[in-house]
């Protein structure tokens, strides 16, 4: 008989070798990480296995909050879906992650460990300094990130903006608002008065008041984005104030349809399609359209074009027309004539002769902020740094 | 469609916030108080009012097909109920092990309660569940702003009535006088007999019970969802109420209505067009909070009421 030693014996001395091998390659991978890691494209591909069939772009998603949300989340993870669809391209995609310096461990081992070669962080507060600080490190990984904060010269050449113009289809919206409300009272769900929630509710009030001249929409804030208790408050207050449509611009509208349909009020959707939240009072809603833009995007990482050689604009925008945002389908309330006003509104934006913001326009408290006359056109940079509310949103930016 | 209500909305936006708003607080400062009385703190009931919400979503969603959309809330009750006991279980016997800080425990439990919430959670955020029913007790009026503001949730009313049962409890009856014993002076109840870990162990589950159903008030009533974010700090909030109420459980009914009707405040001041400092009225629940804890908080006595053996190492 072969004098083997006892079985524990063995075990032991195998979990030892096996914690021993464990810890070289955690130091392995933290000296490499250290080093600034240059071999991402060599050769003998290092993320081979994780990418399926090989020659596949890798593109990683990140969200900041769940991928099934009813708002701005969803509609990422939708529009990633129809990347996926692309052939040649594989995603992976990791969630609720917060805009800390967590996201920099995620974009790095998508980079690392998946061989991603483009990322997408979606959340607005990822940008600075993350995303800076990655592309920095990884010259040779795109970066596409959705907000308006792309400078020329400034930010290192492998970082992309995309971002789109939904105050048309809010526009649009306010359109389908006023023709349906009874009291010519719209109610607004917003989180904070940025620019971007600002103009939506700038947009939603023009478009009603092409219907309504006398249509006002009552603003409340509710401080953040993600406040559940307060947005259900504030959809009831605006209930008891005799408000019949409410819209807002809040992460995830889930509870402020479901509030205004418990109210027996209408309500016009935000970031994705809520209409099954609201069978009767959902008119439509301002929906991200990220399918077509990631689908036109994924073909061109495919076909090997880059934002380094210049393949790829550095600035992407767009409004209905370039397909960057879309109208939910009209619900049962809405009216033939609503619709009929809506649609051509919509194909006004589609051949590009209508500009929301045209003189004369002035804010709530009477001060002018366009003479007859002027327009400002949608890429126009004081559009991007509104901090007023056009006269008919009842109100205020300060706090 | 209805009129507009003008600045008498205000009134009654606080009066509906109060009654749709305030069961939450009301069940975790019930359970906090129950346990606290038993002389350990239990911060971790922030992490059992997520659990709670998200398992009596998940539970009303998934048992709707088996017993129907009427039972199917009140099992998702049930279950917020019981995971909150399991959450206690560990809670209690975690800090109550030798040279074991309860408060440090308890920021652990809120991290593994809200974790084990968020990662369970998931299926659920955007399905619909059944919601609980409400009793329409405005329907005599003909206002639909009334009648919104008079729903009333049945599992507010038992929060209610359970206020007053436990005050009697701890008066008058044997077993309140062995929490408060142990929770006063553990010495004593020792030379009693009494086993001071089984007493904490039970009393901390009681609480961890009823903060599960709190949980079930949030994704079950109002605001009738099951997101990451539906809790916001009510949990911590009513554990600094616990205090504000003197650890006497009628007292936590008013101050959970209290801080009800406060969370109403700032959306119904800017709906009126009261638009200045609404970031200071948004906060009011959490400012509320702070002063509190600044008017009650003093190193140099014990409030009155407060257990005797309340944060002491024992």
């Amino acid at each position: 008989m072969p004098n083997r030693p006892p079985f524990p014996f063995s075990v032991g001395l195998s979990r030892r070798q096996a914690l021993r091998g464990l810890l070289a390659t955690a130091a392995f991978g933290a000296a490499t990480k250290l080093s600034g890691c240059t071999a991402t494209d060599t050769g003998d591909s290092p993320a081979g296995e994780a990418t399926g069939a090989a020659g596949d772009v890798v593109v990683g998603f990140i969200y900041v909050g769940p991928k099934d949300d009813f708002g701005y989340n969803q509609a990422h993870a939708q529009g990633a879906q129809a990347m996926a669809s692309v052939p040649g391209i594989k995603i992976i995609e990791e969630a609720s992650v917060p805009e800390t310096s967590a996201v920099l461990e995620t974009m790095r081992s998508m980079i690392e460990i998946d061989g991603a070669t483009v990322l997408f962080p979606t959340s607005f507060g990822y940008f600075d300094p993350y995303i800076l600080e990655l592309a920095t490190e990884f010259p040779e990984v795109q970066f596409f990130h959705a907000g308006g904060l792309y400078q020329e010269g400034v930010t290192p050449t492998n970082v992309g903006s995309y971002f789109g113009y939904i105050d048309e289809a809010q526009y649009v919206a306010g359109i389908v608002a006023a023709h349906t409300s009874k009291t010519g009272q719209l109610g607004f769900v917003a989180a904070k008065p940025i620019p971007q929630v600002l103009r939506n509710i700038n947009s939603f009030t023009l478009g009603a008041k092409t219907i309504n001249p006398d249509a006002t929409t009552q603003v409340i804030f509710t401080g953040d984005w993600a406040e559940p208790v307060k947005e259900a408050e504030a959809t009831n207050s605006l209930a008891d104030q005799g408000i019949d449509v409410v819209t807002c611009h809040v992460d995830s509208p889930k509870v402020v349809i479901e509030t205004a349909e418990k109210r027996g009020i209408f309500s016009s959707g935000y970031h994705a399609d809520q209409s099954s939240l609201a069978p009767k009072g959902y008119l439509t809603g301002a929906e991200w359209d990220w399918e077509s833009i990631y689908t036109f995007l994924g073909q061109q990482f495919v076909e090997g074009k880059t934002l380094m050689a210049g393949d790829i604009e550095h600035v992407l925008r767009g409004g209905l027309a370039d397909n960057f945002c879309k109208l939910s389908p009209y619900g049962p309330a809405v009216s033939e004539a609503a619709q009929a006003d809506a649609e051509a509104a919509r194909a006004k934006f589609l051949d590009k002769s209508l500009v929301i913001y045209n003189g004369e326009l002035k804010d709530n408290n009477g001060n002018e902020i366009l003479p007859a006359g002027k327009e400002y056109d949608q890429q126009n940079i004081a559009l991007e740094k509104m901090d007023w509310l056009i006269d008919g949103v009842k109100g205020s930016t300060g706090s | 469609m209805s009129e507009s209500l003008g600045l008498l909305g205000i009134p009654l936006a606080i009066l509906a916030g109060t009654l749709r708003g305030s069961a939450p607080f009301l069940f975790v400062s019930l359970g906090e108080c129950i346990t606290e009385k038993s002389g350990k703190i239990n911060l971790g009931l922030e992490g059992t009012l997520l659990l709670g919400a998200m398992t009596a979503y998940g539970v009303s969603f998934l048992s709707q097909g088996a017993v129907g959309t009427f039972w199917a809330p009140w099992l998702g009750v049930v279950a917020a109920g019981l995971a909150g006991m399991v959450l206690g279980a560990i809670h209690g016997w975690l800090s109550q092990q030798p040279r074991v800080n309860d408060v440090a425990t308890g920021i652990a439990m809120i991290i593994f309660g809200s974790g084990l919430a968020f990662f369970l959670g998931k299926p659920f955020i955007q399905p619909q569940a059944p919601q609980l029913f409400t009793f329409e007790w405005g329907a005599w009026s003909s206002s639909p702003q009334l009648q919104s503001a008079l729903k009333v949730s049945p599992l507010f009313l038992i929060g209610v009535a359970i206020a007053p049962l436990l005050h009697w409890f701890f008066r008058a009856t044997r077993w309140g006088l062995t929490v408060r014993a142990v929770g006063d002076s553990p010495q004593a109840a020792l030379a009693m007999g009494i086993s001071i870990f089984k007493v904490r162990m039970a009393s901390i589950m009681a609480g961890s019970f009823l903060a599960g159903i709190g949980g079930a008030c949030l994704s079950l009533y109002y605001p009738g969802v099951w997101t990451e974010r539906i809790s916001s700090g009510q949990g911590l909030m009513a554990v600094a109420l616990v205090i504000f109420a003197r650890w006497n459980p009628i007292q936590c009914l008013w101050a959970s209505m209290l801080f009800g009707g406060a969370q109403a405040l700032g959306p119904a001041f800017q709906s009126v067009g009261i638009d200045s400092y609404y970031y200071a009225f948004n906060a009011a629940p959490y400012i509320l909070t702070l002063l509190i804890m600044v008017i009650t908080c003093s190193p140099k006595q014990t409030l009155a009421g407060s257990p005797g053996a309340l944060g002491k190492e024992n």
